[in-house]
């Protein structure tokens, strides 16, 4: 679900996970999730999707173009958007900075 | 999706060993009667077996985890097994190097308690002189670059810090908070006439809780305040169901749903020396027990929260009435209830008895007591 009234990054800006997070493929779940500190989010498809391409050197832009390439027939760019501001909002993800914080 | 329940979470309770004497321990009260550890290839194959079935969350717990000379070799079998791996820790035990050695192994994320936020109150309910090495551990970990919770077990002798552990939390640069109120098993059950605060007390702590997330809390931080459940009128849903996904595996390699289900009479609890996890998990009588719906009793059976609460929790069904199959006395649809209100309101006066410390040479005489 995402919610339109919380404020979108630029698509300029870098994204990364947030310290402390890992993203994976969870076999026995079969989806994607999310670990943190005594935590864990289970993803569906297309939050799965969408995150496999945060790493610190995409920007929202080219988050959104690989997707397009991945998705010929979609129109994803709203929904892209929407999703990495609430997943910014949980604190999944965050700009990433200059110096290369622990990979 | 399937309908077999998935151990995400294994509690690795690796050892009762503790520098630590918190009266308000979850252990159980008899530990030092307890049988031998297991040792790092038991633990590696506890650890392989859990991880084929799903469990993804690894809680690397005690005791005192630090007492393990071999915790660098689990941490780092735990994350190349795809764990994300959580130290619960004092920090007594640990140093610089440990701290190198864990971030090389992969460890994810460390824990720290503390006792109190002033060193002398600390050090009385630590039974140990720790606060100092503690802020030191606290300040070490932020520096290696780890993610930190800052965990404060609160109670009648130190809830009215909760300002001052909050505080104490941001100038450590924690990244969450957990403010756990005493739950009542093991040792705290022992100790409970001593530690539950009163009602003021408990309603005051989430007040200045609920003023510090509003106007001091830094944007970074998460704080989790745990209600005391004797006051409450549903229980908790605890472990989100027995059985359902929450394995503990204790120092000695019973499987249990929970901390404290040891306790509960007629139930053998396996030995991951003796069975596979699998075998454990899907096949055990222990672990099916009251898995699922089936076993409930009235008020829960016919209840309509009963897929929210789970009943409860079945060790608190059995320390008060005595049938653990029974609804958690917490819920005022229980026909116990008033059990839980006489304890809460007991326990709040003035009492002659004297604070247990939790070591082995009490353990033992306890044990011989009850």
């Amino acid at each position: 679900m995402t919610n339109s009234t919380i404020e979108r990054f630029p698509d300029s800006t870098l994204l990364a996970l947030a310290p402390g997070y890992r993203f994976q493929w969870e076999e026995a779940q079969n989806c994607h999730v999310l670990m943190y500190p005594e935590g864990m989010v289970s993803l569906n498809d297309s939050s799965g999707e969408i995150l496999k391409h945060v790493d610190g050197a995409n920007s929202v832009a080219d988050i959104i173009s690989h997707l397009e390439r991945q998705f010929p027939d979609a129109d994803l760019g709203d929904d892209v958007r929407d999703f990495l501001a609430e997943a910014g909002n949980n604190g999944w993800v965050k700009p990433s900075t200059d110096d290369k914080a622990n990979s | 999706m399937s309908t077999a329940p998935t151990p995400l979470w294994l509690l690795a309770e690796l050892t009762y060993k503790c520098p630590l004497q918190c009266p308000y321990c979850s252990n159980p009260v008899d530990y030092a009667t307890h049988g031998k550890e297991l040792d790092t290839e038991d633990w590696i194959r506890v650890l392989t077996e859990a991880r084929k079935l799903g469990a993804a969350q690894l809680g690397l717990s005690g005791g005192e985890p630090l007492a393990r000379t071999d915790l660098e070799d689990i941490i780092r079998e735990g994350r190349k097994l795809g764990y994300y791996t959580n130290l619960i820790t004092s920090g007594i035990g640990m140093d610089e190097d440990r701290l190198d050695n864990f971030k090389v192994a992969g460890l994810d994320h460390i824990q720290v308690s503390f006792q109190a936020s002033s060193e002398e109150l600390n050090n009385w309910i630590a039974g140990t002189d720790s606060f100092q090495h503690k802020l030191d551990m606290a300040k070490a970990v932020k520096a290696a670059g780890f993610q930190m919770v800052l965990c404060f077990v609160t109670h009648r002798e130190n809830i009215e810090q909760i300002d001052q552990m909050l505080d104490l939390s941001v100038q450590l640069n924690a990244d969450y908070v957990e403010l756990a109120t005493t739950q009542y098993y093991g040792w705290a059950f022992l100790n409970r006439d001593v530690l539950m605060p009163t009602r003021e007390q408990v309603i005051e702590a989430e007040r200045q809780t609920n003023v510090f997330r509003d106007e001091r809390m830094p944007s970074h931080m998460k704080t989790f305040y745990v209600v005391p459940d004797y006051f409450e009128k549903r229980p908790k849903p605890c472990m989100s169901g027995w059985g359902s996904l929450f394995l503990v595996v204790t120092p000695d390699g019973k499987a249990l749903p929970c901390h404290a289900a040891r306790q509960l009479p007629g139930i053998n609890f396996p030995n991951v020396r003796e069975h596979s996890i699998s075998d454990i998990w899907h096949g055990s009588e222990a672990m099916n027990k009251f898995r699922g719906f089936e076993w409930m009793t009235e008020p829960c059976r016919s209840c309509s929260e009963k897929e929210k609460d789970f009943g409860g929790c079945r060790c608190q069904a059995y320390m008060f009435t005595g049938d653990p199959a029974n609804t958690d006395p917490v819920c005022d649809k229980s026909p116990h209830h008033d059990l839980i209100d006489q304890a809460a309101k007991v326990s709040q006066k003035p009492t002659e008895k004297t604070i247990v410390f939790r070591n082995p040479k009490n353990s033992r005489r306890e044990s011989i007591t009850t």
